[in-house]
């Protein structure tokens, strides 16, 4: 089990290797000479040429790239071109709320949705199970930033019940943190949700079928028993990976919530890196995000290792 | 007195195409320590009398009528409660297939200590030391070892040891097992059976063994019952119906068994076959269920439904020409 992971995380090397010479090539296939992207509009031609030889651009790409990578091999993401702090420090300070954020809002999608995929596939074409799948479409169609204006709406506005936006760090108390991180993961876990229920649904209706089902029911077990122990446990492989695969669809969802609940977050970062081609910064969140991707994806498989005793490495 | 007796059993389904009487009006009854054999093709409605009695039918579409009285109680009268209390503790169950019957993802210890834990109230440690020793008495080589293992690292036939350890845990009055040797290996198979009628000994248990397999019944049942289309046919001693089966549908499956050997000591026949299907159960049958595949059938036949008669000593066959049908054979 050891080797394995291991051997995967060596397997992982190659993949972030394609990701950064993506990320890397973003400078070159974005429109223009990135010297002149980042000398701005005002810049003379000495200026650029300035920066070009500081920035290495002159020399040939592979050596720029191997260079590059050196540098980020160090922990040097390299210094953004607007506010000259190094993208790693810059990275480092917004990385706590989207964090809380996401894992907010992961939890949250697992308390909610598989029980309602449980209980939907558990009640198949009841009203209980029509009312949870009508949901589950709802939820799926409606944007984050609706969602979220809505919540703020009427939950912030209107009844007061919580803070319209901010971000309170963990450490000034639980509850304040929490507070503040409710609706946001109400409005980014919607879609997740939604989707996750639905997968449920669908995993648990096929063991339902299965015999050992019946020979559970033949046992004596309860329906409780039978549902979360002997059918959960068995559905448990799809159910975790589109939780896994959701990850991304909250890295993407993240970005737009944070700008909606004004959350200081890697969202809001990569969105005012995007509008001042603060190329650094952009290529820093990139790479951070795939990383986390490809970390979650093996995280999965040793989960699928837990539920499933059939899989073995 | 009877352990288990059952008035006029009724298993319809609701289908799209009209109401299936899987099964229609059956009445039987299973004495103390019994092995009654359940006999007949796929489709009679065998497997849906044993998951009836266990209520295991989904309701709807299902719906379960008539009277199904165990041990003084009427398990139709039951709530869901007081029925998972007898499930798997009073009545157990083995079934046909033994590779999907298992939990794929639960130890095998686990899934022997659950009914254990639910009915008998044992604590987890004394679970588990019941279960070691379940495992011994099937025949389950290191049991310690084997507690701690999943289905999939065990073969078929030791997967049923299991499902017969789990269904014995209780020490059950009942023991209901479907086709529990029709997906195993015929070597397989005889250890299965000596090992169900050992326990069946030490437990006194009473059994009703469901099958289509007539080497099984002549080798553990004490009594017969023939379903076909949902209805008792025949029922008979087991001796006494080898010897001398009077429903014509039996006399069909009992000519339909081939004969080991036969070819070598030229006594080989055409095996008999039973021609036709199982009638459409979503549509009224009227007169004789196996008229229509039926040599001898006649117009008073296709009329008129014969009832359950008295042929001989405990012996019982819906037939109207039950005694000419016996000399024909």
């Amino acid at each position: 089990m050891l080797s394995y992971i291991l051997r995967r995380i060596v397997a992982t090397l190659p993949v972030m290797a394609i990701v950064a010479l993506f990320v890397f090539s973003l400078l070159y296939i974005a429109p223009g000479d990135p010297a002149v992207v980042i000398a701005g509009d005002q810049a003379s031609p000495e200026d650029v040429e300035r920066i070009r030889q500081s920035l290495g651009l002159d020399r040939p790409f592979l050596v720029q790239f191997g260079s590059w990578v050196w540098r980020i091999l160090h922990g040097d993401l390299g210094t953004s071109i607007f506010t000259n702090l190094p993208v790693s420090a810059m990275i480092g300070q917004r990385l706590g709320p989207t964090l809380s954020l996401m894992i907010v809002t992961l939890l949250l999608t697992i308390v909610v949705a598989v029980p309602l995929g449980v209980v939907a596939a558990w009640k198949a074409g009841s009203l209980i199970d029509r009312v949870i799948m009508g949901f589950a479409v709802f939820g799926f169609s409606l944007p984050v930033f609706v969602v979220g204006y809505m919540l703020a709406y009427i939950f912030a506005l209107e009844l007061e019940w919580l803070p319209v936006q901010g971000y309170t760090p963990l450490s000034s108390g639980f509850w304040p943190w929490l507070e503040n991180l409710i609706l946001p993961a109400i409005a980014l876990g919607c879609v997740y949700i939604a989707l996750v229920a639905r997968i449920t649904r669908a995993a648990m209706l096929e063991v339902l079928q299965q015999d050992y089902i019946r020979t559970a029911k033949a046992k004596g077990l309860g329906q409780g028993g039978i549902l979360f122990i002997h059918a959960l446990k068995n559905a448990a492989v799809p159910i975790v990976t589109v939780i896994g695969i959701g990850i991304a669809l909250l890295i993407g969802g993240a970005v737009v919530t944070e700008s909606v609940f004004a959350i200081p977050g890697l969202g809001r970062l990569t969105i005012d890196a995007i509008l001042r081609r603060d190329y650094p910064v952009i290529q820093g969140i990139v790479l951070l995000f795939s990383f986390v991707y490809v970390l979650v994806n093996l995280m999965i498989d040793v989960i699928y290792t837990l539920v499933d005793p059939r899989i073995r490495y | 007195m009877a352990l288990l007796e059952v008035e006029n059993l009724q298993t319809h389904f609701r289908t799209p195409s009209g109401i299936n009487r899987a099964v229609d009006g059956v009445s039987f009854h299973v004495n103390e320590g019994e092995t009654l054999a359940i006999v007949g093709e796929s489709g009679c409605g065998k497997s849906v009398t044993s998951m009836s009695l266990m209520r295991l039918i989904p309701e709807p579409p299902g719906r379960i009528a008539g009277s199904i009285r165990f041990a003084g109680k009427d398990l139709l009268e039951l709530s869901d409660r007081e029925m998972r209390a007898i499930r798997g503790n009073d009545i157990s169950m083995i079934f046909q297939e033994p590779m999907t019957s298992l939990n794929p993802v639960l130890t095998v210890g686990r899934q022997i200590r659950e009914t254990l834990m639910i009915h008998q109230g044992l604590d987890k440690a004394a679970a588990e030391a019941h279960a070691v020793e379940m495992l011994t008495l099937v025949g389950i080589p290191e049991p310690k070892r084997r507690v701690g293992e999943y289905p999939h690292q065990l073969s078929g036939g030791m997967r049923q040891r299991v499902m017969i350890a789990i269904a014995l845990a209780c020490n059950p009055k009942l023991l209901i097992a479907d086709e529990p040797t029709t997906a195993l290996d015929v070597t397989i198979q005889a250890q299965i059976l000596k090992l169900m009628l050992d326990l069946k000994r030490r437990v006194g248990a009473a059994i009703i063994l469901i099958t289509h397999d007539l080497g099984v019944v002549a080798e553990i049942a004490e009594r017969v019952m023939v379903m076909y289309a949902g209805r008792k046919v025949e029922e008979a001693p087991v001796a006494e119906l080898f010897r001398s089966p009077r429903h014509p549908y039996t006399q069909g499956l009992l000519g339909a068994v081939p004969r080991l050997g036969s070819s070598l000591t030229g006594t080989a026949r055409r095996l008999a076959e039973i021609p036709g299907q199982v009638p459409d159960l979503r549509k009224p049958i009227t007169g004789c269920v196996f008229a229509g595949r039926c040599a001898l059938a006649t117009d008073l036949c296709r009329q008129y439904a014969p009832g359950l008669e008295e042929k001989g000593p405990r012996h019982v066959a819906a037939c109207h020409y039950a005694a000419k049908g016996a000399v024909a054979a």
